[in-house]
């Protein structure tokens, strides 16, 4: 006999398992198949339906039944087509007939593993609920005790150094008829003076032409004409070549991670190079999948692409998890930075950046004992990458707030917390306050703040958020053209609109750190371990990060 | 905001000058306490200057511990000066007020300096950790002529309480400062002036990078960097730091807690030095508004502010005797027969310095280096 699930769709999901549900407007749709064509997941498509239709045309009712085909916006309930919610039908809708709603009863994730391959979702965490960080509160102001600092008025200097710092007992100076001089023959190791929130890695390659590009002119604008020495890190897959022999290198982190993509670029380039870059960020881990590598699309590496990173069009380039020539963390770390240190002739910081995890503290000894290691960058489990499985971002990973807690702490036990700065990311900005995130990791301990999903989100007007909403970044079909190499959907990014809104940002961002650090009385120097003047209304927060309880 | 009143001078004189000045001051103070410290003793002590002074309050168990301790040490006690107690509406009086000179034990005597002062620092620190937990011993400073003495309560009310009018005790470096007590809970050990191995400081100001240089201090492995129980405690600390552990000229201080700009550091000829400074000695910036009075083992004097300092601290005298104060009538109280014109009130890049004996006042700008 013939299953019945053949007969009557049985087969077939309804709405309501997925996330996003269309809300079409037959009465004010006028059929231009706008939203249809821009649809980035095709989860809507035009289509034919019958429609019985009762009428009555006399004067007295004298209904009649007519049967007409119109012509609708149909949402498929195709697992792989379902709606992201990403709202690009809305915005092209001529008559504001068409939106996605978000359906919180959904049951996606049961279904959303199609030819066994488990969901992604383009590095979005899609925890709406508040992190730690949007937890802390600045409570010590002062006010009475002394005249309070004037944020609009006062002279602020909110910068922090990035480098290995010599601590006092080693410094290379001697005192000679009252003044101490510097002994020149003994290394000092590098140090930049950098603008405490950077835009973390993301590669050329990950993000388009236009977005890459808007970002470091941002980043370039803001070091030359607003004095804000904002750097940015190039991801893996090095940098174009005329970049690297800029006098632009010296505001860009060039990352060297476990696949090594980019770098035979970059070495040709050294003989070349103008300016020394900023810092050396060697990959070891990133917040969204700790323990896991790399992994840029083969739909991605387009000609460009592919002639940066010394590769073949169109493979998929998967970075492994660790560094495969080395055999431990200490030689791992030991090794690269040496070899990086020295490729530059000791002139540039040579850092890891590792994700949040309970071996973070392990890894920072090991950096606190090699003379040559720069800092520590810490990713914490909100940190994201395109490409991260659902499950990783989930489950595996370790909040930034505790994490760099531990470190900071663990420094001031060995007296170093000067020597060596952390640099903490992951989940910075990620409701938006970029600013108060940003100083509140300051005061947990941490030299500097990284953040990428925030910038890309305030820059290019990103539709995603933490809600499931889009979350195409891993799909290269990205419909702001931020994370895909497709030049339909790339065209429709400025790159001087992205680089204005970076300069918007960091300009705010600046003016809101000084609204925070002004009442509570710091204009000179960051605020590094400051914890007496956080708080937080959680005991279990409080206790853990070290910090006062307040409710 | 706390009153701080420092005379620097090459006569003995009486603390009660200093008293007076703060008592011109009294605005400015809350008489939740005093603290008192003397260098270059006169009077009693003046023939005892090698030996160690310990300055203390005890209760009866406190005292017997304390003695016991001592001599098991090997200190010998050789004198003791106590204040002669005056009942005092609002003052409460504790068992024992004393400060007693100690000859060194006989193991440690033919001892370099430093080991010396090893010893007295561990030995203050140790007394103090007997008796943290239930006061009956508070110990504020044990080194070579120098004598502290703190109470809490109006200044005025506390020198009568201690009959400083007719003590004997005279010094010619004399610190004191009457308390305004904002941030914390009355503690003896919160009450300046702050003393570590020779060298004593007081402040005024909110210190709002407290955590962070305390943090730093104590994780320098100098068993006398604890206590702590003010926000500028830090600040003596800091320049113990620098001048002993560090071997710093005493001008590098206002470079560590008060670092120039990096275009202003162009102008020093010591530029390479003092860029290197700021960067390792970052945590020790004091950044808000203090005005640090202090003095150096050597008798020199000095005042420092950090830029956000809206009132400055005046130095002012005359050849022989000067003061440095929180404010310009405690000056006039002490040291009335001054050129007032040529008081000095110190800006934000300079350092003023009275060489020991009150011999030389020296303006240091920050800026020239």
């Amino acid at each position: 006999m013939e299953p019945a699930s053949r007969l009557d769709q049985n087969h077939e999901l309804t709405f309501r398992e997925f996330p996003y549900i269309i809300l079409w407007r037959e009465d004010r749709c006028m059929r231009c198949g706008k939203c249809t064509a821009v649809c980035p997941v095709k989860a809507i498509e035009p289509a034919v339906s019958l429609q019985r239709l009762v009428k009555s045309e006399d004067s007295v009712p004298a209904p009649s039944l007519v049967r007409s085909i119109t012509h609708v916006v149909k949402q498929v309930t195709d697992i792989e087509r379902y709606c992201t919610g990403c709202g690009t039908c809305t915005l092209v809708c001529p008559t504001a007939a068409i939106m996605p709603e978000y359906n919180p009863f959904n049951k996606f994730l049961f279904y959303k593993n199609r030819g066994g391959e488990p969901y992604r979702r383009g590095g979005r965490r899609n925890d709406p609920s508040a992190s730690t960080l949007d937890k802390l509160k600045f409570t010590r102001i002062s006010m009475l005790t002394d005249p309070a600092l004037d944020a609009g008025r006062h002279e602020f200097y909110i910068r922090t150094l990035l480098g290995r710092i010599p601590p006092a007992d080693k410094l290379p100076v001697k005192a000679a008829d009252g003044r101490l001089i510097v002994d020149k023959g003994e290394f000092i190791p590098p140090v930049r003076e950098i603008y405490p929130i950077m835009i973390g890695s993301m590669s050329v390659g990950a993000l388009s032409p236009p977005m890459w590009e808007g970002l470091a002119m941002g980043v370039a604008y803001l070091n030359e004409a607003e004095g804000l020495p904002v750097v940015m890190c190039s991801g893996e897959g090095g940098m174009p070549p005329r970049l690297l022999k800029s006098r632009f290198l010296k505001y860009f982190i060039l990352q060297i991670a476990s696949g090594y993509f980019g770098w035979d670029e970059i070495i040709h380039a050294l003989p070349h190079m103008k300016e020394d870059p900023c810092a050396i960020e060697i990959k070891y881990g990133q917040g969204a999948k700790p323990g896991d590598g790399g992994l840029l699309m083969s739909y991605k590496v387009l000609k460009l692409i592919a002639e940066i990173r010394g590769v073949p069009k169109y493979v998929d380039l998967a970075s492994p998890p660790t560094h495969q020539t080395k055999y431990s963390i200490e030689e791992s770390v030991a090794k690269m930075i040496q070899s990086m240190s020295m490729a530059w002739g000791f002139r540039v910081p040579v850092y890891p950046k590792i994700s949040g995890t309970k071996t973070a503290q392990a890894v920072l000894n090991n950096l606190a004992r090699n003379p040559y290691a720069a800092g520590l960058y810490i990713d914490g489990e909100d940190g994201g990458t395109g490409a991260a499985y659902n499950v990783s971002m989930d489950k595996m990973g370790h909040p930034i707030a505790s994490n760099l807690r531990d470190c900071y702490l663990d420094l001031v036990k060995q007296g170093k917390q000067n020597e060596l700065p952390l640099i903490a990311a992951g989940g910075v900005g990620k409701t938006g306050n970029l600013a108060a995130n940003t100083a509140a990791l300051i005061m947990l301990g941490a030299s500097a703040a990284a953040m990428g999903k925030y910038i890309m989100q305030a820059a290019a007007e990103c539709f995603g958020d933490e809600y499931n909403r889009c979350s195409l970044c891993n799909t290269g079909r990205c419909p702001r053209g931020i994370t895909t190499q497709d030049p339909k959907l790339y065209r429709r990014l400025d790159p001087d609109k992205v680089a204005e809104r970076v300069v918007e940002v960091f300009k705010s961002a600046d003016i809101e750190l000084r609204k925070i650090f002004a009442p509570m009385g710091r204009s000179t120097q960051l605020p590094i371990g400051m914890s007496d003047g956080l708080s937080v209304g959680d005991k279990e927060i409080a206790e853990r990060l070290k910090i006062d309880y307040a409710c | 905001m706390c009153r701080l009143v420092a005379i620097t001078s090459d006569k003995y004189f009486s603390p009660m000058e200093n008293v007076l000045a703060l008592e011109t001051m009294k605005e400015g103070h809350d008489g939740s306490g005093m603290g008192l410290v003397l260098k270059n003793l006169g009077g009693e002590f003046e023939n005892l200057k090698e030996f160690p002074v310990l300055s203390a309050i005890c209760s009866k168990d406190g005292m017997n511990a304390l003695d016991s301790y001592m001599d098991r040490q090997g200190f010998k006690p050789i004198h003791t000066w106590t204040p002669k107690i005056k009942p005092v509406k609002g003052v409460q009086a504790r068992d024992y007020y004393f400060a007693r000179v100690y000859d060194y034990p006989p193991a440690i005597k033919d001892s370099p300096k430093e080991e010396k002062e090893g010893l007295l620092l561990k030995t203050r620190v140790a007394l103090r950790a007997m008796g943290e937990a239930d006061e009956s011993i508070i110990v504020f400073s044990f080194y070579p002529d120098v004598l502290s003495l703190k109470e809490v309560g109006d200044p005025l009310e506390l020198s009568e309480f201690f009959s400083l009018h007719d003590a004997p005790l005279k010094a010619k470096i004399i610190f004191a400062q009457g308390r305004q007590n904002t941030n914390y809970a009355i503690n003896l050990y919160a009450c300046h002036p702050f003393f570590i191995q020779g060298y004593f400081s007081m402040t005024n100001g909110e210190n709002t990078a407290f955590v962070p240089i305390r943090e730093y201090l104590t994780s320098r492995g100098n068993p006398g960097y604890i206590g702590y129980n003010s926000d500028s405690e830090v600040f003596t600390h800091i320049l113990h730091y620098i001048c002993r552990d560090l071997a710093y000229p005493l001008t590098y201080y206002k470079d560590v807690i008060t670092p120039l700009k990096d275009s202003e550091i162009n102008n020093r000829t010591d530029r390479d030095a003092v860029r290197l400074l700021k960067m390792s000695l970052r945590p020790l910036c004091i950044d808000g508004p203090n005005c640090v009075i202090g003095a150096a083992p050597d008798g020199a004097t000095f005042m420092v502010q950090d830029s956000k300092k809206l009132r400055p601290g005046v130095v002012g005298g005359v050849k022989g005797q000067y003061g440095l104060m929180s404010e310009e009538c405690g000056l006039d109280s002490a040291i009335p027969e001054r050129d007032k014109s040529k008081d000095i009130f110190p800006m934000k890049y300079d350092m003023v310095i009275i060489s020991p004996d009150a011999g030389e006042v020296k303006v240091w700008n920050q800026l020239h280096g």
